[in-house]
């Protein structure tokens, strides 16, 4: 394997004494599809957290492209090109969709200091694009606060998509919709990732969602990573079972 | 040596004082969440009221000891009772809206109180009797210090005894404090809260009146007393931690001290001393000495609605308006005249607080620092360089937008109720050197003889160029809110979340709006010293500050237009109301309530609201 776009290296994170994220250590190559799978609690949002610089690591490195990030605030990762999509979605409310898109590419562009020209004026174009990708084009007016669910986690995509990244973290992605909304959800966003090439680590309850797009799957259970391979692999996997199917936990 | 430990007995005793009135603030806050303005007005209550029992009616003719601590008891109980009807007639409408209109409601309270409190007993000072048994002196170390400060100094232990004993062992007092975490728990639980709440009141009132009460045979009483008492205990309790009683404690304490000493170190700067300690305190620990971070916002709280421009055919009418304004100004008397110029400069100065507190979703509780600054730029390089106006004009917005980027710096990482406070910590910062630096500002006299160059002196040639400044200074605003960075400005308070994972600073851009609105408040600022002739610390001072909340509230936050409608009805309001009647006050007060509580998204979006209803 070539050098990894994101590499975690022996995670830690602690909650007042007990360990959420128990020495994580994984890789994830460019343009690949990794999903982070575990029951509730066992550390998936922690570690995601970690990853983009919300959270800072008690101990342990976090390197993208072989550069040390850890403890960046989230906004410097974003410049390096990694988007973000939150479990529960997080919009600009008094906005319209368009314009939710353009907050973004102007901050790409570095042009958030402008005082003078009217921002209804700028990226017009590149943000009706990037809302034709995510099929919310025809929404580009409304104002967000009035979307459904799955539509604002389009927008939350377009978004994360503005300034082209190599990366994209998902959390939960699927959370909160419809079964029949996943699929088609989760087939767009993995067929914009495969065409921009971009690697796409996302967190998941749904295993449907999970087995039919991920390369590969890691799962972790209270902190630590108990398995890691190809779908068919980890579905296999003894312990993985026990976890999943129910052990001592309950 | 003695003398020091005098002093830090007399500080002890006025920290008693303060924590009275501090703890039923305090207490008010932690349960209903309403930062209670008009709680120095109740303190005041409670000394005028204490007054009336001590020396007329059946408890004066009584005397002695009964009728002294008799009144003193009646009088506490009596605000008590006013302050759970004020929670049950008005309080307990706006709970759930925005903190800065409650604040505005409870202001409404000062004002009425205020002009109810002159008719009742008069503008002159009132002077209570000794209190029976604590008469005259004791000896400590060789020196002489009053009985009855001795007395409050054991007052306020024994008040935080009690509460205590209140909120830890009675049902009442667990009651209040699962309220204070989780209101709709309590009320799921089957609680009624509204007994609650108003329970609250009565015990918050009762202990600001007794406070005031207690001063009855320590000074004058006066009606200054509210404001004058309102501001420390917003100090006191906001070092200590709002909603905690002993933050407040040991706040209390602590202002007490440093008034007590500052007075012997620094008599120059106290009033400055009091404001930097709680500007150090934010700052270091930013919800106070014992306070704990605010819990998660209510769930009822919406987003923001997108801001809408005004229905056409108002924006045609007000456009129109102007031009015919504009057009006819050369017909108008010297008065209408100056009243225009005056209107301009309100609008900017509304305008540019709109900014911050609109589309940055900031609150500014002293943003009259920078009107201030730019009236003291303007004024002082007239005075000390002999510069002309036009070189004040210029460089008003520069000096007051530094002062912007320096207070700033320390606000915008605040939020809420904290973030006003220490705007308003500033404020009075400023206020306080203007008043104290007398060398250079003139001090309470102010900068007299301010005026325009020769062309702008006629009043309609000032008008002319407030219209036109402010105009400008309106427009750049507004295009600044249009701009990518008013977008910004909105994402950062939509979601600090989203805005930060698409790389938006949000420090930064906070920071930056401070500055750039201060800036034009200091434009503003300077043209009243010109139109005036003089700069004075009231410039600076809470009552300006709240002017301009007043304006943006009035006229709704969340309108661009909305700074403009509220900086005229305001403005407009008050002149007429001073015209027609003494009481302006009262008047001016019952119509901020109607308005708060009938029109909450302000007169632009009551407007737009009526225009969609008819469209």
């Amino acid at each position: 394997m070539s050098t990894p776009l994101l590499e975690a290296e022996g995670l830690i994170k602690a909650w007042g004494g007990v360990r959420a994220v128990d020495g994580v250590s994984f890789a994830l190559a460019p343009g690949e599809m990794l999903a982070l799978i575990g029951p509730n609690g066992a550390g998936k949002s922690t570690c995601f957290n970690m990853l983009n610089g919300q959270i800072r690591p008690d101990a342990g490195r976090v390197r993208l492209g072989g550069r040390d990030i850890t403890g960046l605030p989230p906004r410097a990762v974003w410049r390096l090109g990694v988007g973000r999509t939150f479990q529960v979605t997080a919009t600009f409310g008094s906005m319209s969709v368009r314009e939710n898109v353009r907050a973004a590419l102007l901050s790409h562009h570095r042009r958030l200091l402008g005082l003078w020209r009217p921002a209804a004026r700028l990226h017009t174009a590149e943000a009706e694009a990037l809302l034709d990708r995510v099929g919310m084009l025809a929404q580009a007016d409304r104002p967000c606060a009035v979307l459904a669910y799955g539509d604002l986690k389009r927008l939350e995509l377009a978004m994360a998509l503005a300034h082209s990244p190599r990366l994209l973290l998902m959390d939960e992605p699927t959370a909160g919709m419809a079964p029949a909304e996943r699929g088609a959800l989760m087939q767009q966003t993995a067929a914009i990732a495969r065409e921009a090439g971009i690697a796409v680590l996302f967190t998941e309850h749904d295993m449907d969602v999970v087995f039919g797009h991920a390369d590969r799957v890691l799962v972790l259970e209270r902190g630590r990573l108990i398995a890691a391979g190809a779908p068919e692999e980890v579905r296999a996997d003894p312990r993985v079972r026990q976890v999943y199917l129910g052990g001592g936990r309950f | 040596m003695e003398a020091l430990a005098v002093q830090a007995l007399a500080g002890l005793a006025s920290a008693s004082s303060l924590f009275l009135v501090a703890s039923g603030l305090t207490v008010i806050f932690g349960v209903s969440r309403i930062v209670n303005f008009a709680h120095g007005s109740l303190y005041m209550l409670g000394a005028y009221l204490a007054w009336t029992f001590v020396s007329h009616g059946p408890l004066a003719e009584l005397g002695g000891f009964w009728g002294f601590w008799g009144g003193v008891l009646l009088a506490a109980l009596c605000v008590g009772a006013l302050g759970a009807a004020l929670e049950m007639t008005v309080l307990r409408r706006i709970y759930h809206a925005p903190e800065l209109f409650q604040l505005l409601a409870t202001f409404a309270l000062v004002l009425i109180v205020q002009d109810v409190a002159l008719l009742l007993w008069g503008a002159d000072d009132k002077f209570g009797p000794r209190a029976p048994l604590l008469r005259g002196a004791v000896e400590i170390l060789g020196l002489r210090f009053p009985r009855y400060e001795l007395f409050l100094i054991a007052v306020g232990p024994v008040v935080l005894g009690l509460l205590w004993l209140l909120f830890h062992r009675t049902r009442f007092g667990i009651l209040l404090r699962a309220a204070t975490q989780d209101r709709e728990m309590v009320s799921a639980l089957g609680v009624d809260q509204r007994l609650l709440f108003t329970a609250v009141f009565f015990l918050g009132a009762a202990l600001a009146g007794l406070g005031g009460a207690l001063q009855l045979p320590r000074e004058a009483v006066t009606l200054h007393m509210d404001m004058a008492i309102i501001v420390e205990a917003f100090v006191v309790v906001v070092i200590g931690g709002l909603g905690s009683l002993p933050g407040a404690f040991l706040a209390a304490l602590l202002i007490g001290e440093l008034h007590a000493f500052g007075i012997l170190v620094f008599p120059r700067i106290t009033l400055v001393l009091v404001f930097l300690v709680m500007a150090v305190v934010l700052v270091l620990r930013p919800h106070g000495l014992l306070g704990a971070p605010p819990g998660a916002p209510p769930a009822s709280e919406q987003a923001p609605p997108l801001p809408r421009p005004l229905p056409r055919g108002l924006r045609l009418a007000t456009l129109g308006a102007l031009a015919a304004l504009l057009l006819a100004a050369p017909f108008l008397g010297d008065y209408p005249l100056i009243l225009l110029a005056d209107f301009a400069v309100f609008i900017l100065f509304a305008a540019s607080l709109h900014l911050i507190m609109g589309p940055g979703g900031m609150a500014s509780f002293g943003h009259a620092a920078y009107f201030g600054a730019g009236a003291y730029a303007a004024g002082l390089l007239l005075r000390h360089l002999a510069a002309p106006m036009e070189m004040g004009l210029l460089l008003a917005p520069f000096a007051a937008g530094l002062v912007g980027l320096l207070f700033g710096w320390f606000c915008v990482r605040l939020s809420g109720v904290y973030a006003a406070m220490l705007t308003l910590a500033f404020a009075q910062i400023a206020w306080s050197v203007a008043f104290q630096w007398v060398e250079v500002t003139g001090g309470d006299n102010g900068l007299l003889g301010i005026w325009p160059s020769d062309w702008a002196r006629g009043k309609l040639a000032f008008f002319y160029l407030s219209a036109a400044l402010c105009g400008l200074g309106v427009w750049l605003l507004r295009r600044a809110i249009h701009a990518p960075f008013g977008l910004a400005l909105r994402a950062q308070r939509d979601s600090a979340l989203r805005a930060e994972a698409i790389g938006i600073d949000a420090f930064r851009i906070r920071w930056l709006a401070f500055a750039y609105a201060a800036a034009f408040a200091g434009l503003a600022g300077a043209l009243f010293a010109f139109g005036k002739g003089s700069v004075f610390p009231t410039y600076l001072a809470i009552p300006r500050s709240v002017d301009a909340l007043l304006m943006v509230l009035l006229g709704g936050v969340q309108t661009v237009s909305g700074p403009i409608l509220g900086a005229i009805a305001y403005a407009g309001l008050q002149e007429q109301l001073a015209r027609v009647t003494e009481l302006w006050r009262l008047l001016l007060g019952l119509v901020i309530l109607a308005l708060v509580l009938f029109f909450p998204r302000g007169l632009a979006g009551a407007l737009a609201q009526w225009g969609e209803k008819r469209a």
